[in-house]
C-alpha cells in the first residue's frame, strides 16, 4: 500500500491520458485553423481545395421517394464543381448514406460521416425522428448540422443545439399562411381538422389554433388518426357531421390520398378543402383522380418543374440543363429534385457568405442570412435568420388545384412580417 | 337516432374489411393449425399482382380470374417452399417463419412496386343506398356481399366435402391422418392456396378504399386477428360475426366514448382479444380442444 499505488495508478492514468489524447487526435483528423480570426476553430473536412459534406436520406424503405433529393443536390454540386470551381475554390464531395427512415441507423450513420469519413458537416438529414436521434450527438461533436430536411419547429425554437438548423418552411408557419388566407377570404370560416396523432400533426394544428385565436374563423372539429390505423373514414364521418365549411388536412401521403377521396365521395358535405405540402405532391392526388381534386388548396415555396409558368425562367432552365447533364436518368419534372437543387444552392451562398473557412463559420453564417436570394425558391421568398430566428424560409404561397397540376394564387404571405417572430 | 345508426353502418362497412382477411386467418387455421402472420402481406401482394394486370390493359374481372389463380399456386408454392421444410415443427418456429415472410413479402413489394401509393378501381358503383336518414355506400354493401358469399362457400368446404374431412382431420393429427390414408403434404399445400385466395379476394376489396401500398394490410391485419380470435379460429361464421363486431366497437367507442376517441380507437381491438381470451378462449363461436391425458 501506499506511494507504490499511487506511482502506479500514476503510470496507469499517464498511459490512459496519453491514449485518449491520440484517440482525440484520430477522431478530429483535421484539427483546428492555424492563424488570424478564424484562430482555434475546427477545419475538418475542409481544406483550401475541397469540402466534404454528408447527407442521410431514406434510399430505400416507405419513404424512399425522398430518395429523390440527394439526386438533385449531387447534380446540383457537380455543376457548381466542374463550371465554377466549386464553392469559392473548394470542390464539394457529396457522400449520401441511407437510413431507411430508421432512427437507430441515422444515428450509426450520422457517426461514420462525422468519425471515419471525417466529414464538415451533415449537409440534410431527412424526416423529423431521424433529425432528432441525430441532433444531440452532432451538437456534442459541435459539427454543424445543416438544413435538415424537415418542418418541424422544434429546429428553430430550440437554444440547446447550436449546429442544428432547418431551411424548408416549418409547420408552424404553414399553419399561419393558413390562418391568415381564411382570415382575409372567409373571416366567419368554421374549420374541421384531420391530423395525424404524432409531433408533426400537433405541431402544424397547434400552431394554426394560435394563428386565428381572437378571429372569427374557428375550429369546429378535430379527429386524430394514428399511422397504424387502416382507414381514416370513421374521423372523416365525424368531421362532416361538423358541417364545417373549411377541412383542413393534415396528414401523410397515403392518408391524404384517403381524406381526400373520402371527401370527394361525401357529396352531401362540401366544405374548402386545404391539404397540407406534405401531402399535396401529385403522387397523393393521382390515385384519388384529378377530377376529384379540383380547387383544392394548399400552400408552397419552391418553383414547380411542371408549372409551365417557369418555363422561360433562367434558373428553371439551368435546372433542366444541368440535371440532364450531370443526373442524365433522372427525371427533372419530379418536385423532389428541384427541392436538392434549391437546398444545395441555399447552402453554396451560406458557405459563401462563412466568415471563417471553419465549422464555426458555417455555423454561424446559417445563423446570419440576411434575405439571401435562392433562385429556384418562389420570387419573394428569401433566406432569413439571425440570433433569435433559426428559421431559414417563413414565407409561403397559395396554390390551388386546377385541371392536372396546382396554380398559384395571391401574394407570397412572409408570416414573420405577419405574426411576428417563432418564439416557442 | 340516425347518427348512431349511421355509425353503426360505418362500423359494419369497416368490419367487412376486418372479416375478408379473417376468413383467411380462419381458413388457413383449419386446414394446418397454425396462425398465418404473413397472411395479410400475401394478400397485398396479390392486390399488386391484379393491379399489374389492370395496368397492362386487362379488364377488371379479366385481372381478378388471373389474379386468384396466380394466388393460389403462389400460395401452394409457398407452403412447399417455405413451410414444408419446417412442416410439425413447434409452434414458435411457424410464428418465426410467418413473421419473416411478412417482412420479406412487404420488402419485395416495395421494391417490385414501390412505396407510393396507388389508385384501385372500384367494382362496385359509387353512391349510396338511403333508408330513413341513413346512407349505405354501395361499396360497402358490395363488401359485405362477397364476404357473406365466401364465408358460405367455406362452410359448404369444411362441412359437407370430403376435402373438409380430410382437412379437419390433419389440423387435429397429422400422424393419424396420414395412417389412414390421407395425403398430409396435399392437404396442408391446398390449405395454404385457398387461404391465399382467400386473402386475394379481401385485398381486393378493400385496395379501392385504402388505397394500394405495400402497407396496406398492416392495420387490417391487427383488426382481422382480433375478428378471428372474437369469433374462434375454426369458425369461418365467426370471423364474419367477430369483424362486424369490431369494426361496430371501434367505431362507436370512438365516437361516443369520450376518453377513447379516436386517439385510442386501435386499443380497442386490443382491449376485445385479451378479453376473450381470458373468458372463452375458443371465441365465440368456436370448438374448445380437448386434450387427452
Amino acid at each position: 500500500m501506499g506511494a507504490s499505488t499511487i506511482r502506479r495508478t500514476a503510470a496507469v492514468a499517464a498511459v490512459l491520458l496519453a491514449a485518449t489524447a491520440c484517440g482525440g487526435r484520430g477522431d478530429d483528423g483535421g484539427g483546428t485553423a492555424a492563424s488570424g480570426a478564424c484562430k482555434g476553430q475546427q477545419t475538418t473536412g475542409i481544406t483550401d481545395k475541397s469540402i466534404k459534406l454528408g447527407g442521410i436520406y431514406p434510399l430505400s424503405g416507405p419513404a424512399s421517394a425522398y430518395g429523390d433529393i440527394p439526386k438533385g443536390i449531387k447534380a446540383y454540386f457537380d455543376y457548381v464543381n466542374a463550371e465554377q470551381n466549386g464553392i469559392g475554390g473548394r470542390k464539394v464531395e457529396f457522400l449520401v448514406r441511407d437510413d431507411g427512415y430508421q432512427p437507430p441507423k441515422a444515428v450509426e450513420e450520422a457517426r461514420r460521416l462525422v468519425e471515419q469519413e471525417q466529414v464538415f458537416a451533415l449537409f440534410q438529414t431527412l424526416g423529423t425522428p431521424s433529425t432528432a436521434a441525430t441532433w444531440d450527438y452532432t451538437n456534442q461533436r459541435k459539427v454543424p448540422q445543416v438544413f435538415v430536411a424537415t418542418g418541424a419547429s422544434l429546429w428553430g425554437t430550440d437554444t440547446r443545439h447550436p449546429w442544428t438548423i432547418g431551411w424548408q418552411p416549418n409547420y408552424v408557419s404553414e399553419a399561419r399562411v393558413y390562418a391568415r388566407y381564411l382570415k382575409t377570404d372567409r373571416p366567419a370560416a368554421k374549420v374541421a381538422v384531420l391530423y395525424q396523432n404524432d409531433d408533426f400533426g400537433k405541431d402544424l394544428l397547434g400552431g394554426f389554433k394560435k394563428a386565428i385565436a381572437g378571429s372569427g374563423v374557428k375550429v369546429v372539429a378535430e379527429q386524430s388518426y394514428e399511422v397504424s390505423d387502416p382507414s381514416i373514414d370513421p374521423q372523416m364521418r365525424n368531421l362532416a357531421g361538423s358541417k364545417a365549411d373549411v377541412f383542413l388536412n393534415v396528414t401523410t401521403p397515403k392518408f391524404g390520398s384517403q381524406a381526400l377521396a373520402a371527401d370527394a365521395r361525401n357529396t352531401d358535405w362540401n366544405p374548402l378543402h386545404i391539404v397540407n405540402n406534405v401531402a399535396a405532391s401529385r403522387t397523393v392526388l393521382q390515385p384519388v383522380g384529378f377530377k376529384n381534386v379540383q380547387g383544392v388548396v394548399s400552400a408552397t415555396y419552391y418553383k414547380d418543374p411542371t408549372d409551365p409558368q417557369w418555363n422561360d425562367d433562367a434558373e428553371m432552365r439551368l435546372y433542366r440543363a444541368k440535371m440532364k447533364q450531370y443526373a442524365p436518368g433522372a427525371d427533372p419534372n419530379i418536385p423532389y429534385h428541384a427541392f436538392g437543387w434549391a437546398v444545395a444552392s441555399s447552402f453554396h451562398k451560406a458557405m459563401q457568405a462563412a466568415k471563417c473557412p471553419t465549422r464555426e463559420g458555417l455555423r454561424d453564417s446559417v445563423r446570419n442570412l440576411n434575405n439571401v436570394q435562392v433562385d429556384m425558391l418562389l420570387p419573394g421568398v428569401t433566406l432569413q435568420t439571425g440570433p433569435d430566428d433559426g428559421f431559414p424560409i417563413e414565407s409561403m404561397q397559395l396554390m390551388r388545384f386546377k385541371g392536372e397540376r396546382w396554380e398559384l394564387f395571391g401574394n407570397v404571405i412572409d408570416t414573420r412580417k405577419e405574426f411576428g417572430p417563432l418564439t416557442d | 337516432m340516425a347518427g348512431f345508426a349511421q355509425q353503426v353502418v360505418e362500423g359494419m362497412g369497416a368490419g367487412a374489411i376486418y372479416a375478408g382477411l379473417a376468413l383467411a386467418l380462419v381458413l388457413i387455421h383449419r386446414f394446418t393449425g397454425i396462425v398465418n402472420f404473413a397472411q395479410g402481406e400475401l394478400a397485398m401482394f396479390s392486390t399488386y399482382v391484379a393491379w399489374q394486370f389492370m395496368d397492362a390493359g386487362l379488364p377488371f374481372w379479366a385481372a381478378l380470374a388471373i389474379t386468384l389463380t396466380v394466388s393460389f399456386t403462389g400460395g401452394m408454392l409457398i407452403e412447399r417452399v417455405v413451410i414444408r421444410p419446417v412442416e410439425g415443427a413447434p409452434e414458435l418456429t411457424m410464428v418465426i417463419v410467418t413473421v419473416g415472410l411478412f417482412i420479406f413479402v412487404n420488402a419485395a413489394a416495395g421494391w417490385i412496386w414501390s412505396f407510393l401509393i396507388k389508385d384501385f378501381p372500384n367494382p362496385f358503383p359509387d353512391g349510396a343506398l338511403r333508408a330513413g336518414g341513413v346512407a349505405v355506400g354501395y361499396p360497402t354493401l358490395g363488401i359485405l356481399a362477397v364476404v357473406g358469399l365466401v364465408m358460405g362457400l367455406l362452410y359448404l368446404l369444411f362441412r359437407h366435402t370430403g376435402i373438409g374431412l380430410g382437412m379437419r382431420a390433419v389440423a387435429a393429427d397429422p400422424d393419424s391422418a396420414r395412417l389412414v390414408g390421407i395425403r398430409v403434404g396435399r392437404t396442408l399445400a391446398l390449405g395454404w392456396g385457398l387461404a391465399a385466395t382467400v386473402g386475394a379476394v379481401s385485398g381486393v376489396l378493400v385496395a379501392p378504399l385504402l388505397f394500394l401500398e405495400p402497407n396496406m394490410m398492416g392495420g387490417v391485419l391487427i383488426y382481422a386477428f382480433a375478428a378471428a380470435t372474437l369469433g374462434g379460429f375454426d369458425s369461418p361464421a365467426g370471423a364474419v360475426v367477430g369483424g362486424l363486431v369490431v369494426g361496430v366497437a371501434e367505431t362507436l367507442a370512438g365516437a361516443y366514448v369520450d376518453v377513447v376517441g379516436s386517439d385510442l380507437k386501435i386499443g380497442v381491438p386490443l382491449v376485445i382479444i385479451l378479453v376473450v381470451l381470458l373468458l372463452r378462449p375458443q371465441g365465440l363461436f368456436g370448438r374448445a380442444t380437448v386434450e387427452r391425458a
